[in-house]
C-alpha cells in the first residue's frame, strides 16, 4: 500500500514537472524572437508530449500509451526536420 | 489513476527515476526559456531533455517489468530512436540558425564588426548552394583578405 502511494506521488510529481515544462515551451513558442527559436520550442514541445504519454501509461498501468509515444516521437522528428529544412532553404520539397 | 502495487525494490527505483526525470525535463525547458541567445538555448532541449527522457524511459521499463512479471523492454525502441535523432535535430537546427544569421548580417552589411564566427570558411559553401552573395559583402571579404595578407607579410618581414 505504501509503495502504491509512493509511486502515485512520484508519477504525479513527474506529470506536474512535464506539464510545467510544456507551459515554458509554449511561452518560448509565443515569445521567441526568431523563427529558429520557435522551431526549437516546437521540437521540445513534441518531446515533452512524448514524455507525457509515457507518464500517463505508467499512471494508468497500460501499455497502449507506448505506441502513442512512439508515434509522437516519429512525427516530431519528421516535422522538426521539415521545419529546419524550410528555415534553411525556404522550401521543403525541391 | 490506478498505479499497480509493486514490491519495494521496484517501486523505489521507479519513483526515484521518475522524480529525477521530471526535474531534469523541467530544468531543460527552463533553460529554453531563460537563456539569452539561440545558440545557448539549443543546449537545454538537446542535452537535458534527452537525459530526462532516458530516466523516464528506464522508469517505465522497470515499472512494467515488475508489474507484469515479464521482461518489458520495448521502451528501448524509443530510447534508441531519441539517441539517433536528437543530435541530428540539434545539428540541423543549429546549421539553419547559423545560415540565417550569416545571411541576415550579410544583408545588413555588418560583416566587419569583429564577430568572426567562421564566415570565411563557410563562404564557399554558401555560394555553392546557389544563394547569390551580395557584392558589397564580397568586396568586404576581399578587403579583409587583403588586410590579412598585408599583416602576414608584415609579420614575416619582422
Amino acid at each position: 500500500m505504501t509503495t502504491t502511494t509512493l509511486l502515485s506521488a512520484a508519477v504525479y510529481f513527474a506529470l506536474g514537472c512535464v506539464v510545467l515544462g510544456m507551459v515554458l515551451c509554449a511561452l518560448r513558442l509565443a515569445v521567441g524572437p526568431t523563427a529558429q527559436d520557435r522551431v526549437l520550442a516546437l521540437d521540445t514541445l513534441w518531446m515533452c508530449t512524448m514524455l507525457l504519454a509515457l507518464l500517463l501509461g505508467i499512471a494508468h498501468g497500460s501499455l497502449v500509451y507506448f505506441e502513442a509515444a512512439l508515434l509522437i516521437a516519429l512525427l516530431g522528428f519528421v516535422s522538426t526536420i521539415a521545419l529546419a529544412k524550410f528555415l534553411m532553404r525556404g522550401e521543403v520539397i525541391e | 489513476m490506478s498505479v499497480a502495487t509493486l514490491p519495494w525494490w521496484a517501486a523505489v527505483p521507479v519513483a526515484v527515476l521518475l522524480v529525477i526525470g521530471g526535474l531534469i525535463t523541467l530544468v531543460g525547458t527552463l533553460g529554453l526559456l531563460r537563456l539569452k541567445t539561440f545558440y545557448q538555448r539549443i543546449h537545454g532541449p538537446a542535452i537535458a531533455i534527452s537525459l530526462g527522457a532516458g530516466c523516464i524511459l528506464v522508469a517505465s521499463m522497470v515499472y512494467f517489468t515488475a508489474a507484469q512479471s515479464r521482461l518489458v523492454v520495448h521502451e528501448l525502441l524509443i530510447g534508441a530512436f531519441l539517441l539517433m535523432t536528437a543530435p541530428v535535430v540539434a545539428m540541423l537546427l543549429m546549421r539553419a540558425a547559423l545560415y540565417r544569421d550569416l545571411r541576415a548580417r550579410r544583408a545588413a552589411g555588418l560583416d566587419d564588426n569583429g564577430g568572426d564566427c567562421g564566415e570565411r570558411e563557410s563562404t564557399p559553401g554558401l555560394s555553392d548552394e546557389g544563394i547569390p552573395l551580395g557584392q558589397p559583402a564580397a568586396g568586404q571579404l576581399h578587403a579583409e583578405a587583403d588586410e590579412q595578407r598585408a599583416d602576414a607579410a608584415g609579420g614575416g618581414g619582422r
